[in-house]
C-alpha cells in the first residue's frame, strides 16, 4: 500500500474524528474572537479616553498581553482557573480571547481614529452628544473598517486555538495528536491535520477577501422607505 | 429702517492656540434676518469665529449671546444650544454609511425625539426645497460635491435653527457647482434665516449680504454694506485685500 493511498484512507475514516475537532476548533475560535470584540471595544476606549489612568491601565495590558506567548497565557488561565472547577475548554476559551482582545483593540483604536474629525463635528454640531457621535456616526463607519482586520485576526486565532490541544482541549490538533499516539503514525495525521487548518484558512481568507471587495468598492446600495406607508422600516432595493 | 432684535452678539471675544493669538477682542451683532458675509485672507481667524459661535471651539474670554440668551459652556447645555445653530462645512461632512434622506432625519429623530415619520416628512419638503427630492434614497458618495453640499444645508435645516453658520460653502466645489449651492443659500436668506457666510464669492457678497465683514489677523478691521465696502472701503488693508481678490 502506497504512502499516498494509505494517507487518504486514514482521512476518510478517521474524518468523524476531525469533524468534531473541527466543530470545537470553530467554536472556540468564534467564541475567543467575539468575547475578544468586546474585550478589544473596552481597551480601545480606555486607550482613546481623556484620562491618563486609562490610558496607562490599556497601554500596559497591551504591551503584556503582546509581549508575551500565548502559550504561557493558556498554561497561566489553565492553571490559574482549572482550580477553580473551570474547564480546559473555558481556560482555553478565555485564554483566547483575552489575548485576541489586546490585537482587537488595537484594530479598533486605529479604525475609529481613521475616521475623519469633520464626521464628530458635524454630528455635534446639530447637537448630538458625544456618546450618540460615537454611537450613530463613528462606530458604524470604524466598524466596517476593522472588518478586514478582524477576518484576518479570525483566521490568526484559528491557528492559535491549536494550542489548546497542549490543555487537553479536544479540538482539531488536540485530536490529531491523539490519534498519531495511538495508531504511531504521527506524520499521517499531522498531514492530515495540516490539510483540515489549510482548507479553513482558505475558506476563511475568500471571505475575507471579498469584505475588502465590497468596502473598497464603496456603498453602492440604494435604500428606499416606501412612500405609501411609513412604518419607519428601511426597505433594501436594488 | 425697522429696529430688528438681535439674533448674535458677539462682545470682546479672545481665542487663543497657545502661543496664537487668534481672535482679538471681537465685536460683532447679526440682527434677525440679517445675512453678514465674513472676508479675510488665510488665517485671519473667520472659521474659528465661527466655530466659537457654536462653541465647537471654546471661546477664551468674552460673551456671545444667540438669540438674547448669554451662552457659557458651564452653565449652558451645548447639546442644547447647538440645536439652535446650524452649520454647514467647507468639506460637506455628510455620514457616508447614512443615506441623503437618513443623514437629513438623524438629528431630527435621535436629539429632538421628533417621530420618524414626521421627520421623514419634514426631511422630503427640504430636500424638494434644495432641489434633490428625487436623491433620498443614495448614499453621499453617488452625489456631485453641490448636491452633497445641498444635502449638508438639508440636514442643518432639519434641527430649524434660528442661525446659520457657512464656513467657505463653496471653496471645495467644482466651479460649474458652485452656482446651484449659493443659489440655494440666497433662496434661504429671502426667506429670512439670519446668516453668517465665510465666502470668497464676491457676488454673493454683493446680491445677499446685509453687511460685509472684513477680518485681518484676528479683529474685525472694517464693516459696512457690501456696496460701501466694496466701491469705497475706508481702511487701506482693506482696499488692498479687495484688490487683490476682485
Ligand atoms: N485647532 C487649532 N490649533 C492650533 N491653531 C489653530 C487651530 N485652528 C486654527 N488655528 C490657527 O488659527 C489661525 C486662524 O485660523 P482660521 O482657520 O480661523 O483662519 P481662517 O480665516 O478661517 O483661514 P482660511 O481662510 O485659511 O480658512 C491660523 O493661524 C490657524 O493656523
Ligand atoms: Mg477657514
Amino acid at each position: 500500500m502506497s504512502d499516498i493511498s494509505n494517507f487518504f484512507s486514514r482521512m476518510l475514516e478517521s474524518y468523524p474524528l476531525f469533524f468534531e475537532g473541527l466543530l470545537l476548533t470553530l467554536e472556540l475560535t468564534v467564541v475567543a474572537i467575539l468575547l475578544g470584540i468586546v474585550g478589544g471595544l473596552v481597551v480601545a476606549f480606555f486607550k482613546l479616553s481623556n484620562s491618563r489612568v486609562l490610558r496607562a491601565i490599556a497601554g500596559v495590558y497591551i504591551t503584556l498581553i503582546r509581549g508575551t506567548p500565548l502559550i504561557v497565557q493558556i498554561f497561566f488561565f489553565y492553571f490559574g482557573l482549572s482550580e477553580l472547577g473551570i474547564s480546559a475548554y473555558w481556560c482555553a476559551t478565555i485564554g483566547l480571547a483575552l489575548h485576541n482582545s489586546a490585537y482587537i483593540a488595537e484594530i479598533f483604536r486605529g479604525s475609529i481614529q481613521s475616521i475623519d474629525h469633520g464626521q464628530t463635528e458635524a454630528g455635534r454640531s446639530l447637537g448630538m452628544s458625544s456618546l450618540q457621535v460615537m454611537r450613530r456616526i463613528v462606530l458604524p463607519q470604524a466598524f466596517l473598517r476593522a472588518l478586514p482586520p478582524l477576518g484576518n485576526q479570525f483566521i490568526t486565532c484559528l491557528k492559535d486555538s491549536s494550542l489548546a490541544a497542549f490543555i487537553s482541549s479536544s479540538e482539531l490538533f488536540n485530536i490529531a495528536t491523539a490519534q498519531g499516539a495511538r495508531t504511531f503514525e504521527e506524520m499521517t495525521y499531522l498531514l492530515i491535520v495540516a490539510v483540515y487548518y489549510l482548507v479553513l484558512v482558505l475558506i476563511f481568507q475568500g471571505i475575507v477577501h471579498l469584505l475588502e471587495r465590497k468596502f473598497s468598492a464603496g456603498e453602492e446600495r440604494v435604500k428606499t422607505y416606501d412612500r405609501k406607508k411609513n412604518h419607519g422600516k428601511g426597505q433594501l432595493a436594488q | 429702517m425697522i429696529e430688528r432684535k438681535i439674533m448674535v452678539k458677539v462682545s470682546s471675544l479672545n481665542k487663543s492656540f497657545g502661543d496664537l493669538h487668534v481672535l482679538k477682542d471681537v465685536d460683532l451683532q447679526v440682527a434677525e434676518k440679517e445675512v453678514v458675509v465674513l472676508i479675510g485672507s488665510s488665517g485671519s481667524g473667520k472659521s474659528t469665529l465661527l466655530r466659537c459661535l457654536n462653541f465647537l471651539e471654546m471661546k477664551e474670554s468674552g460673551s456671545i449671546e444667540i438669540d438674547g440668551v448669554q451662552i457659557e459652556p458651564k452653565s449652558t447645555n451645548l447639546n442644547v444650544f447647538r440645536q439652535n445653530v446650524g452649520m454647514v462645512f467647507q468639506h460637506f461632512n455628510l455620514f457616508p454609511h447614512k443615506t441623503v434622506l437618513e443623514n437629513v432625519i438623524e438629528a431630527p429623530v435621535v436629539v429632538k425625539k421628533v417621530p420618524k415619520d414626521q421627520a421623514i416628512a419634514e426631511a422630503r419638503v427640504l430636500l424638494e426645497k434644495v432641489g434633490l427630492a428625487d436623491k433620498e434614497a443614495v448614499y453621499p458618495n453617488k452625489l456631485s460635491g453641490g448636491q452633497k453640499q445641498r444635502v449638508a444645508i438639508a440636514r442643518a435645516l432639519a434641527m430649524k435653527p434660528k442661525v446659520m453658520l457657512f464656513d467657505e460653502p463653496t471653496s471645495a466645489l467644482d466651479p460649474e457647482l458652485v452656482g446651484e449651492v449659493l443659489v440655494t443659500m440666497k433662496d434661504l436668506a429671502a426667506e429670512g434665516m439670519t446668516m453668517i457666510v465665510v465666502t470668497h464669492e464676491m457676488g454673493f457678497a454683493k446680491e445677499a449680504a446685509d453687511l460685509v465683514v472684513y477680518m485681518h489677523d484676528g479683529q474685525i478691521v472694517e464693516a459696512g454694506k457690501p456696496m460701501d465696502l466694496f466701491t469705497a472701503p475706508k481702511q487701506e488693508r482693506t482696499r488692498s485685500f479687495l484688490q487683490a481678490i476682485l
